[in-house]
């Protein structure tokens, strides 16, 4: 480039000369190199938009893209909070297993509910509910924790509610090889033939549960009280799902003569946690374990595999619907994260 | 030419200034919808595209909106209107390592940080280990980041953005990091980045910088582009704006007519604010002379009149090309014949160094003049300096130095506008010669390669 300078220069005094050497400053600029065809031009290029008003398929698209990092996310959340503890991932499992030996306790001694294997099906509703819970709690707050991210790096931000949903599941991996180890032990086995239904619930409760992350973590970034709402209400939630108390005898048998069993199922984590029950607690009717007199309990609705199949469906669907409306809502906040932050 | 790698279109930014930020739910409820907000449009309606393989630089003042818009052009912020187009894959470097993990190693940082720039596990692999030898770490890209100095984490994070091998790099002023070498390196890195043909974006606050690497640059002021075009031309916008908005207006003035009116300018000890551009009245009044001033007008035979600045164009444009011939005029009024006059020249920056500093007895001349109206001029067969607004200070003394007619501080200013590539102070005449040592078959022996500022003696035998 700079040997063109004086050939294509005019070369009348010291004015024009010094112009010239501007002139190759502009016009040649783009296309500086013999490099150019060779380097990164031969290759597929994917153009992006920035701008406020981006479709939800295209969000979807880029969070696909960038599902490596929604893995690395994942894997660092867990590794940062484990990190110099000596327990590591082991104190995953002690906080449910904590929870898990208060209620059994109190139910089963002191409340006397008379479930038999009442650990087991405790367990198997505290699995879906501890995903749940963890996952969009640790949602909520995602976009807020990570604001150095979000204010300097360019990514997908739905990422960070989905990775929240992710680590959640790593944890409820560790807790479903507590629960096989359980099962093994009190030799409890579960309905097999409902055994599908825990694929499906599993399912449902991540879409359900990234839905409700990516609104709440989006709404939380404006109104911090967010968070402090969802802590709460989750509270309120775990009582109003059927996990330390059986849905038939408790719910089912109160509700259904008067056609109101309908209002509990409101609550779309419920169909899921009595699948879960279902499939690994197995026993719709169990003999009270209080007296030998007592009558039978009534655990589980005791309709067939398409019932709780249904159920986990229609909420797979409402599932659906939230994550589209959710990754709406998301774009619609994210313009200004970065300022608000 | 070639595609468009970034297209800009019409952005525009709007930030709500909150005076007091409601985020609680209480606050919110009570003072709903008035939450008291100023809009402040960071950037209004910018419109330009960058080719790909370009190089471009964008100039403008802190708070100009240079961050913003490259954020925008990141998409770490969405434009309130407009959009950006971006065609390849851009790895923006906003902040250097900013996507660290404290808790993390080096090791598995990069990992995430390449993830993050949009690269798949098996392209980090690739190039972990020039990552690693470009940061200079390979003792410690096992511990954590944490503990890492400063340098050693912004090294990581450079090392890593460049290593993504993007079609776009976008860089925010952080190439001032690290240690001499190390950023000697990144320039070089980046240098190597352009000759690949791979399109750059960077914000600089170095109007050098931008010269030497840009093949454009965009100059932006509160939000609005006020210029585009080549380095030379927007680093003499971006300048001409300092000037104005730094409040100077004298010297804006000064330098859009290189006429200065006369004026007394011994005043006070040459305070030059007070004495710039405003038109004084001492000169024409007798007895009003200067309060403390160091030359009565009994001992001042000879007064300095209009003193300008001659160049090619003058009429034109405001600013002289580096290079080119300058003339400074300096016009006089004797009371009274003297011999032996001696005028002296001065070219200072704005900090106040003095870069020539030349007087008529140097030269070896000698003139007599005779009483009343004169004129005498300095001539530069070229003007070496290059960018900037440089301050012409003249003054008259007698024949031996010892007495001081007049002086003015500064008598008028010139501006430099370097259309080419070479930065530093001055530019002179140099070519560049391959001695030996060349390829045999190329244009290998010994070829003539002229520097591309430089007005080159031999252009004529050139043709």
């Amino acid at each position: 480039m700079t040997l063109e300078v004086p050939a294509s220069a005019a070369p009348s005094g010291p004015p024009t000369r010094t112009r010239s050497a501007l002139d190759p400053a502009g016009s040649t600029g783009p296309g500086t190199g013999p490099g150019l065809p060779t380097g990164g031009a031969t290759r597929a290029k994917v153009t992006r938009v920035v701008s406020a008003d981006v479709s939800v398929w295209q969000r979807m698209a880029d969070i696909w893209g960038s599902r490596e990092l929604l893995t690395y996310l994942v894997r660092t959340e867990i590794k940062v909070k484990y990190k110099n503890s000596v327990l590591g991932l082991v104190w995953s499992m002690i906080a449910p297993a904590m929870t898990l030996a208060i209620y059994f306790i109190v139910f089963q001694y002191i409340a006397r509910n008379g479930v038999p294997h009442f650990v087991i099906f405790l367990f198997s509703g505290l699995l879906v509910w501890n995903l749940f819970q963890v996952g969009v709690q640790t949602g909520t707050g995602v976009v807020v924790n990570n604001a150095g991210l979000v204010k300097k790096v360019s990514f997908p931000r739905e990422i960070l509610a989905l990775a929240s949903m992710g680590s959640a599941s790593v944890f409820f991996v560790f807790q479903a090889v507590v629960m096989v180890i359980f099962m093994v032990v009190l030799h409890s086995a579960p309905d097999w033939s409902y055994l599908p239904l825990v694929p499906l619930a599993l399912v449902a409760v991540l879409v359900l549960g990234s839905g409700l992350a990516l609104v709440l973590s989006a709404v939380n970034v404006y109104l911090r009280d967010t968070q402090h709402l969802v802590e709460v209400l989750m509270t309120a939630w775990f009582w109003a799902c059927p996990i330390v108390y059986a849905f038939q005898a408790n719910i089912g048998n109160r509700l259904g003569p008067r056609g109101l069993t309908w209002l509990y199922f409101l609550n779309p984590l419920t169909p899921l946690v009595l699948s879960f029950q279902r499939a690994l607690y197995a026993h719709v009717v169990v003999g009270n374990t209080t007296s030998a007199a007592a009558a039978p309990l009534r655990v589980l609705p005791a309709h067939g595999f398409a019932w709780y199949a249904g159920l986990d469906l229609a909420v797979l669907a409402i599932g659906l619907v939230l994550f589209v409306v959710a990754l709406a809502i998301f774009g619609r906040l994210e313009g200004n994260f970065a300022e608000e932050l | 030419m070639g595609t468009v790698a970034v297209d800009v279109q019409g952005v525009s930014k709007r930030f709500r200034l909150h005076h007091e930020r409601y985020t609680s739910l209480k606050e919110r409820v009570i003072h709903a919808g008035r939450s008291p907000h100023e809009d402040l449009w960071a950037l209004r309606d910018i419109s330009f595209d960058v080719g790909e393989g370009e190089t471009v630089g964008i100039l403008g003042r802190n708070g100009s909106g240079k961050s913003t818009l490259l954020k925008c052009i990141c998409g770490v912020l969405q434009p309130t209107s407009g959009r950006v187009v971006v065609r390849g894959k851009l790895a923006g470097l906003l902040e250097l390592g900013a996507g660290f993990q404290q808790e993390l190693s080096g090791r598995e940082n990069v990992y995430l940080n390449g993830s993050m720039l949009g690269m798949s596990k098996a392209e980090v692999d690739r190039v972990f280990d020039d990552v690693v030898a470009f940061a200079e770490l390979d003792h410690f890209i096992d511990n954590q980041v944490k503990f890492y100095s400063s340098g050693m984490y912004v090294r990581l994070g450079f090392a890593v953005a460049v290593n993504v091998d993007p079609d776009i790099l976008v860089v925010d002023e952080v190439l001032a990091v690290g240690d001499e070498r190390f950023q000697r390196k990144c320039m070089e890195r980046i240098k190597r980045f352009q000759s690949e043909g791979r399109t750059i974006l960077f914000v600089s606050h170095s109007p050098d910088q931008v010269r030497s690497i840009c093949d454009r640059a965009v100059v932006l002021s509160d939000g609005s582009m006020i210029g585009m075009g080549a380095p030379g031309e927007a680093v003499r916008i971006f300048r001409e704006h300092l000037l104005e908005v730094d409040g100077d207006s004298s010297l804006g003035a000064s330098t859009s007519s290189p006429m200065v009116a006369p004026e007394s300018l011994l005043g006070a000890g040459g305070e030059r604010a007070a004495s710039v551009g405003a038109r004084s009245t001492l000169a024409g009044g007798p007895g009003s002379g200067p309060a403390g001033g160091a030359l009565e007008h009994a001992e001042r035979p000879v007064r300095l009149d209009v003193v300008r600045v001659q160049y090619p164009g003058v009429g034109e444009r405001p600013y002289l090309l580096s290079g080119q011939p300058l003339a400074v005029q300096v016009g006089f009024d004797a009371l009274e014949p003297v011999e032996g006059i001696v005028f002296t020249l001065e070219v200072r920056d704005a900090e106040g160094s003095a870069f020539i500093r030349t007087d008529t007895s140097i030269l070896g001349e000698h003139f007599d003049i005779a009483r009343g109206p004169g004129m005498m001029e300095f001539v530069f067969e070229s003007f070496p300096l290059l960018d900037g607004v440089y301050d012409v200070v003249v003054g008259i003394q007698s024949r031996f130095g010892g007495v001081l007619f007049d002086w003015r501080e500064p008598a008028c200013a010139v501006e430099v506008m370097n259309p080419g590539r070479a930065t530093g102070l001055i530019s002179i005449p140099t070519s560049a010669t391959l001695l030996y040592g060349g390829l045999p078959g190329a244009p290998g022996g010994p070829v003539e390669a002229d520097g591309a500022a430089v007005p080159s003696a031999p252009a004529g035998g050139a043709r």
